[in-house]
């Protein structure tokens, strides 16, 4: 165990995948001698040198895709997006290609390309750059999607991911680069992929990823004092989603909030909402309830973002309103 | 660059195999036991086999939507294609990828990318990887003048130039992309020259003759081997049939094909010009002629007959652990 930030681990993960392994090159913008548009590689470049950390051009259909045919012919490439908002300019080779092309040959090939991501907001970047693109990615089967929410998550889901043999999407959040936590570097201890319970409570329970996952633990603070005791569920994993820990509590708690940073329309809440719904109907007793993004684009003003991103007076509110 | 009798010998057979191939699919189509829509290669056969003859098990080509004549010329393996494009569950891709996607790493075939300009990009990749190893390997991108105009090849194509990856891109210029023609969708009306721009060479070739492609292809390859970086080529072709297969061509004369098929078929031309030069015979020509048409069929009666996937089959293969 050690304490880092949620940037460093970034860092730590590949910088031991790059020594581990001779098939892993890192490939993006700004990657190289920059260290990274948020740093996220940094001193990489000066460790393993320009051809296993490679600045591309911007030109991320090229180098996504470039991706893909390394992975095909025995690399393990490592693509930095910068903003998880490029996945959109990106997005046919990620849907259909490295998604899709392992299927389409009858199973007879892998493609084990890792696309990190930096969404989010709170960062006053606007509306091209605060997008997490957790909802783009999560319903295409093919992908895997990774949301680490904590250090310990930013570095062993990194690890995770460039291990697997199929590709992954890796979304992680810029407004937590400074996070500081402890992260398991003993593989052996690593939690299994599936959501986590973080905090454990009887009377609701709050599902959350990424920077929503910090704001639901100090709304369950507030409402304990209110007498209400919250369950908080880090979900970590969006594909595969194992829902099965989400149903288990909600059949204790009997209550459901899903708390995300995206569109309440076709969020992945409703999908957890639905999922709850169908496997423990019984055991719900108040009307599931969805804190998100409004269906808006994210604006730029500090005092309109911050009225569009849940917060954690948001979520006691709308566990209030429930009970 | 002068072909041995069995390099001439197999470049006609793989031109014929590619456009019996296409010929008789365009005839089983109308039995309606094909399912989807098809893309065919008749006419363009000159191209994949000009280009693949330089190629080893070793090198890529990425293909396209129009892909059956890419895989021919590879090496994939011809009764399992037509098993794939029957839906078949021997199929190469298990009938789970179809006409549009065809694909066998273990010929060096990426796969056919039904999105057009969508293989540039992974052939880019897969050049790179060459160039890492060190191999003096290389991988084609195969497109068409539509793909031309995508953002992805240009891409793709600048990616390269910087990387100085042994990538080679072939624009087969059929003239129309889909149902619209070159010389409208392409502003400049050169590819070749677009390529130039991008800061490597390129040249423009007959797309109907083996030899002018091959040799295009030849300086390409060589380039490339040698560590000189990308090429594009620009062979000018036609293709016999519509953009896929019930297309009316009511964007081509009445009687464009039929010219065509008199002035530019690449097998004629090929005939013609190894007779003349007295480096094969009509009879060698005419064997095998026979021998593919007997393959051909074999792989049809084979197709028509073998078993489909089972729902079984259906969610299988996506990842390799989930």
């Amino acid at each position: 165990m050690s304490t880092i930030t949620y940037r460093e681990a970034i860092v730590r993960a590949q910088r031991e995948a790059l020594a581990a392994d001779p098939r892993v090159i890192l490939m993006g913008e700004d990657i190289g001698a920059a260290g990274g548009p948020f740093k996220t590689t940094e001193g990489l470049f000066e460790e393993f040198g320009p051809l296993r950390v490679r600045d591309t051009p911007i030109s991320e259909n090229a180098f996504v895709g470039a991706a893909m045919g390394m992975a095909l012919t025995g690399y393990r490439p490592v693509i930095e997006l910068m903003f998880a908002d490029f996945m959109g300019v990106c997005f046919d080779q990620i849907v259909n290609s490295i998604a899709k092309h392992r299927f389409m040959c009858g199973g007879k090939v892998a493609v084990p390309v890792t696309i990190r991501a930096m969404g989010g907001g709170g960062v006053r970047f606007g509306a091209q750059h605060s997008q997490t693109g957790e909802t783009w990615v999560y319903q295409f089967p093919g992908l895997k999607v990774f949301c680490p929410a904590s250090p310990a998550d930013a570095y062993l889901m990194l690890r995770q991911a460039i291990d697997d043999p199929d590709p992954v999407i890796v979304l992680e959040h810029k407004a937590m680069m400074a996070m500081k936590g402890e992260i398991q570097t003993d593989a052996g201890r690593w939690p299994a992929q599936r959501p986590q319970v973080v905090r454990p409570g009887r009377d609701v329970t709050l599902v959350a990823s990424l920077a929503m996952v910090r704001r639901a633990m100090a709304a369950a603070d507030a409402l304990a004092a209110q007498g209400i005791q919250a369950e908080v569920i880090d979900l970590r994993v969006l594909r595969p989603l194992v829902a099965e820990p989400i149903i288990d509590s909600v059949t204790r708690t009997g209550a459901l909030v899903v708390v995300e940073e995206n569109h309440e329309s076709g969020g992945w809440g409703a999908e957890i909402v639905a999922r709850a719904l169908t496997a423990a109907f019984d055991y719900i007793d108040k009307p599931p309830v969805r804190v998100t993004l409004p269906d808006w684009p994210m604006p730029y003003s500090p005092a309109l973002e911050d009225a569009a991103v849940p917060s954690v007076q948001k979520i006691v509110d709308a566990v209030l309103a429930q009970h | 660059m002068q072909l041995s009798r069995d390099q001439l010998l197999r470049a006609y057979r793989q031109m014929k195999t590619i456009r019996e191939f296409e010929e008789r699919l365009h005839v089983e189509i109308q039995t309606g036991e094909i399912p989807g829509f098809t893309h065919l290669y008749s006419g363009q056969e000159a191209v994949a086999v000009g280009v693949c003859e330089h190629l080893t098990e070793e090198d890529w080509i990425a293909s396209t939507h129009r892909g059956h004549g890419h895989c021919i010329a590879k090496g994939c393996d011809v009764p399992g294609m037509m098993l794939e494009i029957y839906g078949r569950r021997d199929g190469l891709c298990k009938g789970k990828g179809g006409s549009m996607h065809i694909a066998d790493m273990t010929k060096g075939m990426l796969g056919a990318n039904a999105i057009v300009g969508g293989g540039p990009p992974i052939a880019v990749g897969a050049a790179l990887a060459c160039k890492v190893r060190k191999n003096g390997r290389v991988a084609v991108a195969f497109g068409g003048d539509g793909s031309s105009n995508q953002g992805t090849v240009f891409e793709a194509m600048n990616l390269a130039v910087v990387l100085q990856a042994p990538a080679i891109f072939v624009f087969e210029h059929n003239g129309y992309s889909e149902h619209t023609g070159a010389d409208y969708a392409v502003g400049s009306k050169d590819i070749a020259g677009r390529a130039r721009g991008f800061g490597m060479p390129a040249e423009v070739c007959d797309g109907a003759d083996f030899f002018s492609v091959y040799e295009a292809m030849g300086r390409a390859v060589e380039r490339a081997r040698a560590g000189g970086g990308p090429t594009t080529i620009e062979p000018k072709i036609t293709r016999f049939f519509g953009h896929f297969e019930g297309d009316p061509m009511l964007y081509r004369a009445k009687d464009e094909v039929a010219r065509q098929r008199e002035s530019m078929d690449c097998l004629k031309n090929f005939r013609a010009r190894v007779t003349a030069e007295g480096w094969l015979a009509d009879a060698d020509l005419d064997r095998i002629d026979a021998q593919v048409l007997e393959l051909i069929d074999r792989s049809v009666a084979s197709a028509r007959t073998a078993a489909p996937p089972t729902a079984a089959d259906l969610l299988t293969d996506v990842y390799v652990s989930y």
